[in-house]
């Protein structure tokens, strides 16, 4: 009985494994995404002009107020085709959940630029700094730091959300899973399993992500 | 009469309905220590940040050497401010940056001064201030006096033609007022023109060319201190410095 609930996993492991790679894909995808646009978002909005403010205001309530699972079907039926565009499931996961990922890091980067003490912007003006340097040298180094521990936060949400792959047929890791089960009627044995490994790649990404932290800490500095 | 290095001529700032600054005028001439006195409230602050553009002034102009500044214009405001240094009262160091970092970036970034040439003018300047043994250390690792000192390497590494201090000791203990201190009048030996806004009227008393009082964002009075402070006269500044001087008696 347990025998052969063993000879299960261990036939179904390389494969379900292979799709824990898509999985990270998906999940690095969409967190450079998020990073990339959240950025640029979060410097829009606290130094841009009413109208861009505005435009960035409208996509995170846009991105925080409707579900992912709506959004995957949304952009991968409706938007991605209306623009032209023939996206894999797997481009699509990234990119849905990239895009979504941006308004919330956008969020976490905007309290991070505004919380450092405005003094040292007048200081960096006082030394002659242009707007732009300021930002990229003073601004953007001290308040990426500070966001390390929301961003790992990000992350395991994002890991976790990527397991939405399944409704456009990404061959992630739960997608796979899915399609084992449904061959063997294993459902209890390998859903137990694919949770456990969704809860080791969340430690151990947790774990490094810490350890970045930690790396990159300002001696002496503790707020 | 020789042309003053820096001239600001009537000052004005209005926020809200509040007349901050009243036609505020001031001329430097090379190598002289200008400081501030008056109240909390006087304007002095406010005045010292719109000589440097931190603060816009609504009307009146600033002259370096002679030649009135476009505020207007982005590259010479940042030009302008290169060589209009400035040490706040809480410091202001760049926490993710060591102390050679603190005084190098804006070698680096802004004079676009190469890494190696930046750290060597860095260290010259922390060697200045007494400091050389820090240049490793973060400001959260640095006692008040010596974030105090590193500042002013900061401001000094970028050859500033004007120094302006906004009360550089009134956010350290008493114990560490001394090295700050002496470091700036360090600074008028070597000939550095300075304006500073202070409440040490000792330090006033022996170093200030001139004395200028503020009051409800206009200057009072201005002379050199035995003008103002002489046994004798009967000036608004010696009004004020006495009742300075009571108010401390009472705590004791």
């Amino acid at each position: 009985m347990i025998l052969e609930k063993l000879i299960v996993i261990s036939d179904a492991l390389p494969y379900i494994l292979q799709g824990a790679g898509i999985t990270l894909i998906i999940v690095a995808g969409a967190m450079v995404l998020g990073l990339c646009l959240g950025v640029p978002f979060a410097l829009g909005q606290v130094y841009g002009p009413p109208l861009i403010r505005g435009a960035i205001g409208l996509y995170v309530w846009f991105f925080r107020g409707v579900p992912i699972l709506i959004l995957m079907f949304l952009f991968y039926f409706g938007i991605f085709d209306l623009l032209g565009l023939n996206l894999s499931p797997l481009t699509t996961t990234a990119l849905v959940l990239g895009m979504t990922s941006a308004a919330y890091q956008s969020q976490l980067f905007r309290g991070a630029i505004q919380s450092l003490p405005q003094g040292q912007l007048k200081a960096a003006k006082a030394l002659g700094m242009s707007r732009w340097q300021t930002v990229s040298s003073i601004v953007l180094p001290q308040a990426l730091r500070m966001s390390i521990p929301a961003w790992s936060n990000e992350y395991s949400i994002i890991l976790k959300d990527s397991a939405l792959a399944y409704v456009v047929g990404a061959l992630d890791m739960f997608t796979r899973t899915h399609f084992v089960a449904s061959r063997t009627y294993e459902h209890l044995t390998l859903f137990m399993l694919v949770g456990a490994l969704y809860f080791f790649i969340t430690v151990i990404g947790v774990y490094f992500l810490a350890r970045l932290e930690k790396k990159l800490r300002i001696p002496g500095y503790t707020a | 009469m020789t042309v003053p290095i820096l001239f600001a001529r009537d000052i004005c700032v209005t926020i809200g309905s509040n007349e901050i600054l009243k036609n505020v005028s001031l001329s430097l001439p090379k190598g002289s220590l200008k400081v501030l006195i008056g109240p909390s409230g006087a304007g002095k602050s406010t005045f010292l940040q719109t000589l440097n553009h931190l603060i816009p002034h609504d009307s009146g102009c600033l002259e370096l050497n002679g030649k009135e500044i476009n505020l207007n214009n982005k590259r010479e405001l940042y030009a302008y401010r290169q060589q209009v240094g400035m040490i706040f009262q809480d410091f202001n160091l760049f926490d993710h940056l060591n102390a050679l970092d603190n005084v190098a970036i804006a070698l680096r970034k802004v004079k676009g001064v190469e890494r190696q040439t930046a750290h060597n003018r860095a260290m010259q300047e922390l060697k200045r201030v007494g400091l050389e043994d820090k240049a490793t250390l973060y400001p959260a690792e640095l006692s008040g006096g010596q974030k105090q000192r590193v500042a002013i390497a900061r401001a000094l590494a970028m050859d500033p033609t004007v120094l302006l201090l906004d009360e550089p000791t009134s956010a350290l203990d008493p114990e560490l007022i001394g090295e700050v201190l002496a470091v700036i009048r360090d600074l008028t030996r070597d000939g550095l023109t300075m304006v500073m806004a202070t409440h040490q009227m000792d330090f006033a008393r022996a170093l200030a060319h001139e004395i200028v009082f503020m009051q409800d964002g206009e200057i009072i009075e201005q002379g050199s201190p035995e003008e103002l402070l002489q046994e004798g006269t009967s000036s608004r500044t010696r009004d004020f410095c006495a009742r300075l001087v009571t108010a401390i008696d009472d705590k004791r």
